[in-house]
């Protein structure tokens, strides 16, 4: 019923957040989730942050967070 | 008078016509053949087949990570030529002004159009130019129609497909809609993603130099993906198709930004993957070729044709082990929440 | 991703043994959440599950379940006011209503637009303060917070012309109401992962202890459905129904600060279900401090009488009263591409997910 993905907390200013989620990088509201902060990881539903997921959550949850991490290491992909 | 956008009389046939023309199109596009404005463009062409083909673009934006509208019309119809088995030899090209519409984005579309077309070492040869009012058109449409020559010993067609030939796809899926998406006004979002659009004759050309009558079928997936390429071929040959999603070459950005939006990768346009299918015994050698190529480092074995059927379906092994069906995506995509 | 799925799978067919012997399966389990459905589609878990597990679509696809009168406001309101914009979220767009579809009401000259998240809706407002934006907004409680931060957003800001037609929903009370109606067998319930983060597992205790049927929160990989599956037919053999999940982001108590932002924005109100009714106290009402952004109070708009296609079954489908493929217009009248009712629509309804996905012939 809800689509939502996780993402990594950039930025944060006020009650915006800029979130990236595997190469793509998207504004969010933050309001939710007041005890965030830079470099946590957040699930997003319709451009809200709903809840943050521990390092460890995270990394149990979603298999596509391995991927994700190693892509970020290594800039985005070959054309 | 405003020098910096398209006015209504610059598709009159009148001085400002010509202006446009000879100050802002040929330039840029017209350099091979200077002074030469005829009519119809004449091409001298060795004997044997050839093949015609013509798209119309529209796209919004005009401009989008990894390309534009301009490059987008070349390589569309290079493509169309190259999966018929033909390497072009002569464009053309055509465009529909919004009034209104900056001078500086129209030279950028035909900078990258004609920078396109040398690097496919193909001519646009003649074109048209018509302006319409503000209602008319957003921007601007292109039209391009392309010759091309057919390779000796190409026999390809739907009746040419067979049960046990390999299906082969080139690289990974969803890379030109979703970089258009990302920067669609009310959607957009930032992304390392760049559009895939790409010539890929040189791709079919090795292919069909190598294998000849071995390759049965070539398409593009563009609108509709995967799944329309497929489930077109499966409907048109009257077999089963069976794909394995294990084998698909993914591009993680392009996933992620898939189930962002809640879209389908295999539903999701390409404009410059090739899908062959090829005899089942040639399918390793043909994989060896693709990817020899910078177009298709990451091509792949997806899939095989099955038996004849009244009702033929695509069907895919997931991931999982599961199954499903792969079907003919229903037209507009729209980005969901659930 | 296929070991943990293989290891799931292998507690599940061990259960399923335990169940037979009991006589208790075929398992009926309910998957409340249409992302559920659409991933049981999409990566062909029922195939992969057999005969021991039948899944039971519920209601919860937003478009599914958004009673056809809503619809018939929000096109009226496109149709007799040049000056409004409708900002929808792309899931509505498609959703053919008595006369006509938001995407035909696009086609005849109203201004549609697609967004991605409420925010955007206040955006658009911000941009063309010319014009009347309405956002449509539907959803459960994971979607519902972020229409409430677009409105307190569009009162910091002072914005005169953004309002919202409402028609929230809450799924506990839909859940209630399909197992005090008897007419549906559901041995179990798959809960959904994402509107568990805001409300919390907790809430579905009321369940068990009313009703003794296992409530599993679960995630939307495959193998995060498959290992809720497995917690579900453990409790079942076990003869020990509980509250729980197996989806880490979702904690007993849920997201405090989202549920204070709900209770400040809205109060449950009874609302109309495509296929189950009038519930008591299922949907959220916007509260009367923010009544002046209501579209329906500003623009006046009439009721009208809630009436679903003859012959469609999308409401008994939304129960688990029956496959999609037990009504008579699936696959005939009844297409994504020429859809009868919503849950051939969204891409998550029960319908088109069997459509798409798993209209196998018979071999």
């Amino acid at each position: 019923m809800c689509l939502a993905i996780p993402g990594r907390i950039e930025w944060m200013k006020g009650r915006s957040a800029g979130v990236v989620m595997g190469g793509n990088r998207t504004e969010v509201m933050a309001d939710l989730i007041p005890q965030a902060k830079v470099g946590d990881w957040v699930l997003v539903h319709a451009g809200v942050a709903i809840t943050v997921l521990n390092a460890e959550e995270a990394r149990m949850t979603y298999n596509l967070l391995d991927e994700m991490s190693q892509l970020e290491n290594k800039g985005p992909a070959p054309q | 008078m405003n020098r910096e956008r398209i006015q209504l009389a610059h598709g009159g046939g009148g001085q400002l016509s010509a202006e446009l023309i000879a100050e802002v199109i040929l330039p840029i596009l017209g350099s091979q053949r200077p002074g030469r404005l005829t009519d119809a463009a004449c091409l001298s062409v060795d004997a044997g087949r050839l093949a015609f083909t013509t798209d119309s673009y529209v796209v919004q934006p005009l401009e989008f990570p990894g390309g534009d509208i301009g490059k987008l019309a070349v390589c569309g119809t290079i493509n169309d030529l190259a999966v018929a088995g033909a390497q072009p030899r002569a464009l053309s090209l055509s465009l529909v002004l919004q009034e209104g519409l900056a001078i500086s984005t129209l030279r950028k579309v035909l900078t990258s159009a004609a920078g396109a077309a040398r690097d496919a070492g193909v001519e646009i040869v003649t074109g048209d130019t018509k302006v319409v009012g503000r209602e008319g058109c957003d921007g601007m449409i292109v039209n391009t129609a392309g010759v091309g020559v057919v390779a000796e010993g190409a026999e390809l067609g739907f009746e040419r497909v067979e049960q046990g030939d390999c299906i082969l796809l080139s690289g990974a899926l969803g890379e030109h809609g979703l970089s258009v998406v990302s920067c669609r006004k009310g959607l957009s979002f930032a992304t390392d993603l760049r559009s895939d659009c790409a010539a890929l004759h040189e791709l079919t050309g090795s292919l069909l130099a190598s294998l000849g009558g071995n390759v049965h079928f070539m398409r593009d997936p563009t609108r509709g993906g995967l799944a329309a390429t497929l489930a077109e071929l499966a409907a048109a040959i009257g077999r089963d198709v069976e794909i394995q999603e294990e084998a698909i070459p993914v591009n993680p950005v392009a996933r992620s930004a898939a189930e962002m939006l809640g879209l389908d990768l295999l539903t999701v346009a390409n404009e410059g993957k090739l899908v062959a299918v090829v005899a089942a015994r040639q399918a390793p050698r043909a994989l060896e070729i693709l990817r020899s190529h910078r177009l298709g480092a990451k091509a792949a074995i997806i899939g095989t044709v099955g038996e004849a059927a009244s009702g033929p379906l695509v069907e895919m092994q997931t991931v999982v082990g599961g199954r499903r069906i792969v079907q003919m995506p229903y037209g507009e995509e729209l980005p969901r929440i659930c | 991703m296929k070991d943990p799925c293989d290891r799931h799978l292998r507690e599940i067919r061990r259960h399923l043994d335990a169940l037979k012997s009991l006589g208790s399966a075929p398992v009926r389990i309910m998957e409340v959440c249409g992302t559920h459905t659409m991933v049981l589609a999409r990566a062909g878990l029922r195939s992969l599950l057999g005969e021991g597990v039948r899944f039971l679509s519920g209601p919860g696809c937003p478009v599914c379940v958004t009673d056809g009168a809503y619809l018939e406001r929000a096109i009226h309101l496109s149709r007799t006011r040049p000056d409004i914009t409708l900002a929808s979220y792309g899931d509505m767009v498609r959703v053919p209503g008595q006369s006509g579809s938001l995407a035909d009401a696009r086609c005849a000259g109203a201004d549609v637009r697609v967004v991605y998240s409420a925010g955007q809706a206040v955006e658009i407002a911000l941009a063309c303060r010319d014009r009347q934006v309405v956002f449509l907004a539907v959803g459960f409680e994971t979607t519902a917070p972020g229409t409430a931060l677009a409105l307190r957003r569009a009162q910091r800001e002072g914005l005169e012309n953004f309002s919202v037609l409402t028609a929230h929903k809450r799924i506990l009370p839909a859940m209630r109401a399909l197992l005090v109606g008897d007419d549906v067998r559901v041995d179990a319930f798959l809960c959904p992962g994402h509107v568990s983060v805001i409300v919390g597992w907790g809430v579905y205790r009321e369940l068990v202890d009313r009703f003794a049927r296992p409530c599993v929160v679960a995630g939307f990989e495959p193998s995060q459905i498959l290992a809720g599956v497995a917690e579900i037919l453990r409790q079942l053999a076990e003869k020990q129904p509980q509250a729980a999940s197996v989806y880490p982001p979702v904690s007993r108590e849920g997201n405090r600060v989202a549920q204070a932002i709900l209770e400040e924005t809205f109060v449950p109100a009874d609302a109309v279900w495509r296929g189950l009714g009038e519930i008591p106290e299922s949907g959220l009402d916007l509260r009367e401090e923010l009544a002046a952004f209501d579209a329906a109070r500003r623009f006046e708009l009439p009721d009208y009488p809630t009436q679903d296609p003859p012959d469609c079954r999308c409401g008994d489908v939304l129960c688990g009263r029956c496959d999609p493929a037990e009504c008579p217009l699936f696959s005939r009248r009844c297409t994504p591409r020429d859809p009868v009712g919503a849950c051939m629509v969204s891409s998550e309804g029960a319908c088109a997910a069997a459509y798409q996905y798993e209209r196998f012939r018979k071999r």
